[in-house]
């Protein structure tokens, strides 16, 4: 079946959902399986417009939930194909037994991952509380902040994903509503240049190869099970060389640059948040309103999220005076992970900085730029003073009383 | 609709029957006396087509492939307990994708995509995910091994469980008989998703069983068999008496043998010549040897007047050909 030549714009206005969406036609993926969730359901919405007008000669596979849609992907997956789909929230909470079985596989996947808040309260909007709920999954994580990086990332999570040595699933994630449903700039790669960079499907055990009759999902007991999580974990760090080499030769195609660790203005910096998402974009606006007062601020953020970029983020943190990790999700009765991993990085550097918690934007609440601004003006007293000025972690931009948890020992 | 795609595997006389190349091989795990091994080799015997099998957790799947092991001689998956169906739509699709975009050629013969799960899979866990693969009308057939109990994780109540069988989670104790509930008829059921070919099984009747079978696999469209496999470690039977026991099933009728074609067209396919009483088929597991006390003997009554009139309304349902 001949199917129809898409003319793009050398560039187009997308949100992030089409980014996606555009990403898997010109990635040729052979089998989309979804079930629609908001604010990802554009996702598998423009898809199956593009499919019903011709312009895509894969299948798509409207399931009767999130669960169904993962193991779909894993069952054609399995069968020998490329496969992605698109969830939020309590989708991804849905498909969660899933992540973990296709990880375990070893099958390619790619996910859209459009974050939103997890319920009670039902709430549709942007947080990372399911980007969070994956991160034990085996996945491999990268975050976009835009609408042009979810296009970016969404077509290179299939080359990463089905690398020989990688063979294990990729979460593309971007924000909801607030990079999803936010049309912006997006300068695409004509259809056969983005096809041939992600390349041709490579087989791998495929249950249609017939010659060759292969056992998926197996039980391993506590023979073997050690062994197996072992190689899993050893495949996903191994993961990090195809994903540089993968934003190398992006780059060399396309110009546009990225890293696994992102930053801004870290060369002049005293102070830093660490976030993740559209907060990363927000902050450069209020780091260059800063200049004037004489603060010196910068914003780090992991671009990948899985593997953790542990050396990169101390590297990067190194030098600093005063850094604030913002976790956009209810922690649930710790520090945000956010928090918990960036401390895990310093902690055998010799550089550490002053560290303190904030959560943030729960539910789509608002990061602006006057609340980033007032926290770096934080960060800057406290680098000035050398201690925190408050508790550990701090909820920021919530109404009622001022929430704050765990006091600093000794300083 | 029925096609015939590839040439159907001629099967003269048990002895060639069950002596056919084997895919699935005989060294696993499964009691002595499982129906289950039965069943699966008359139905992957049925065919010489190339076969995919996915399997849902369950007594099936952790007896026949534990790492560095495999009984499996046909590509195999499974995924969890409740999406062995929708694993085995994934592949289908992608099948289908790879014939559209050309990368299997068109002259590769289909293959046959057949997924077995257990009465807690196909009967509760996983119920939702199968009635999605048959509305959306996969081209795969799915075998329920009904053993009407949880029986991998040690005997719990499944809504196949019939009334009156002690289970471990609704057992049978001084102020109970065990199951309160009858049986989720699912043969009913599947067959209201208008799916083109549903059909209940059992292996003791091995011509009837392999005739639906091969039916099935000649069918476009996603099948429903219902397999009673008599489970001798639950419904507590001595393992060389799982056919004795089968046998019981399918002449009190309990277990009727029978097809629907296209969700409407019943037919009856196995009359017993002498129709056994219901008592004695309860009488030959201990799972039910409670309902012989006199103050329970009213629910073998019960039973006997509903299983009649079960006869009875298939037998009507087979007349009107509605």
């Amino acid at each position: 079946m001949n199917k129809r030549v898409m003319e793009l714009k050398s560039v187009e206005v997308w949100d992030g959902n089409m980014a996606n969406s555009q990403a898997f036609r010109q990635a040729d993926v052979d089998v989309v399986a979804a079930y629609p969730i908001t604010p990802s359901t554009a996702t598998v919405e423009n898809y199956a417009m593009f499919h019903a007008n011709g312009y895509i000669d894969g299948e798509v596979m409207m399931t009767e939930s999130e669960h169904a849609a993962m193991s779909a992907c894993v069952g054609a997956g399995a069968a020998g194909g490329r496969v992605a789909t698109a969830t939020s929230s309590q989708g991804l909470a849905l498909m969660i037994e899933v992540l973990y079985q296709a990880s375990g596989m070893r099958i390619p996947v790619v996910l859209c991952l459009v974050n939103r808040a997890l319920a009670a309260p039902l709430n549709v909007n942007g947080d990372h509380s399911d980007l969070y709920l994956t991160r034990d999954s085996g996945w491999i994580s990268i975050d976009a902040f835009n609408p042009q990086q979810a296009y970016d990332m969404t077509l290179m999570s299939f080359k990463i994903s089905e690398h020989p040595d990688v063979r294990l699933p990729v979460i593309s994630n971007q924000d909801g509503f607030m990079t999803s449903h936010t049309a912006q700039n997006v300068t695409p790669l004509k259809d056969d240049v983005a096809c041939k960079f992600v390349g041709d499907y490579l087989q791998v055990n495929a249950l249609l190869n017939f010659d060759k009759p292969v056992t998926h999902g197996v039980q391993t007991e506590q023979d073997w099970h050690f062994e197996h999580k072992a190689k899993q974990h050893a495949a996903l760090m191994g993961s990090k060389k195809v994903i540089l080499e993968t934003f190398a030769q992006f780059k060399e195609l396309t110009g546009r640059e990225y890293k696994l660790v992102e930053s801004y203005n870290l060369e002049n910096a005293d102070v830093a948040i660490v976030c993740l998402g559209t907060t990363f974009e927000t902050a450069m606006l209020a780091i260059d309103q800063l200049k004037a007062e004489g603060i010196n601020a910068a914003v780090v953020a992991p671009r990948v999220f899985r593997p953790f970029p542990l050396e990169e983020v101390a590297e990067a943190l190194q030098g600093l005076k005063a850094v604030a990790c913002m976790d956009r999700s209810a922690p649930g009765g710790t520090v945000g992970a956010l928090f918990n991993e960036v401390s895990g990085a310093l902690i055998n550097t010799s550089a550490r900085p002053l560290m303190s918690n904030l959560i943030y934007g729960l539910g789509g609440r608002d990061m602006t730029v006057a609340i980033l601004k007032d926290i770096f003006r934080t960060l800057d007293k406290e680098a000035r003073d050398g201690k925190l000025s408050g508790k550990i972690q701090r909820f920021v931009g919530v109404r009622g009383p001022e929430l704050s948890f765990y006091e600093t020992q000794g300083m | 609709m029925s096609t015939l795609v590839n040439t159907q595997k001629e099967i003269k006389n048990l002895k060639t029957f069950s002596t056919a190349a084997e895919r699935f091989e005989g060294s696993h795990l499964l009691c002595p006396g499982c129906a289950h091994s039965i069943i699966v080799r008359e139905v992957l015997n049925a065919t010489n087509d190339n076969l995919v099998v996915s399997a849902s957790t369950g007594c099936l799947e952790v007896c026949t492939a534990i790492y560095p092991h495999t009984s499996w001689d046909c590509s195999w998956i499974h995924i969890g307990f409740e999406n062995s169906s929708t694993a085995m739509a994934g592949v289908e699709t992608m099948n289908k994708a790879l014939r559209n975009k050309g990368r299997i050629s068109a002259d590769t013969p289909q293959p046959k995509f057949v997924t077995f799960g257990g009465d807690g899979s196909t009967y509760d866990i996983g119920f939702q995910w199968i009635s999605g693969c048959f509305e959306r009308g996969h081209d795969f057939m799915y075998v329920c091994l009904d053993n009407e109990v949880y029986a991998n994780t040690g005997g719990q109540r499944s809504s196949s469980t019939p009334i009156g069988s002690s289970t471990t989670t609704a057992p049978a104790g001084s102020h109970s008989y065990g199951e309160k509930r009858q049986k989720k008829d699912i043969v009913s059921i599947m067959a209201a998703h208008g799916a083109p070919y549903v059909a209940q099984v059992a292996p003791n009747k091995w011509k009837d069983m392999v005739k639906k079978i091969q039916r099935g696999f000649d069918t476009h469209g996603p099948v429903f068999i219902n397999a009673m496999s008599a489970c001798t470690t639950e419904w507590k039977f001595a393992p060389n008496q799982t056919i004795e026991v089968s046998d019981l099933a399918v002449d009190s009728l309990v277990f009727p043998l029978y097809e629907i074609i296209d969700g409407r067209e019943l037919n009856i396919t196995y009359r017993p010549k002498n129709v056994i009483p219901v008592r004695d088929y309860l009488g030959a597991q201990p799972r039910f040897k409670h309902l012989f006390k006199p103050e329970y003997e009213y629910l073998i009554e019960e039973w006997q007047k509903r299983i009649d009139e079960r006869w009875v309304f298939l037998q009507k349902r087979e007349e009107i050909r509605m």
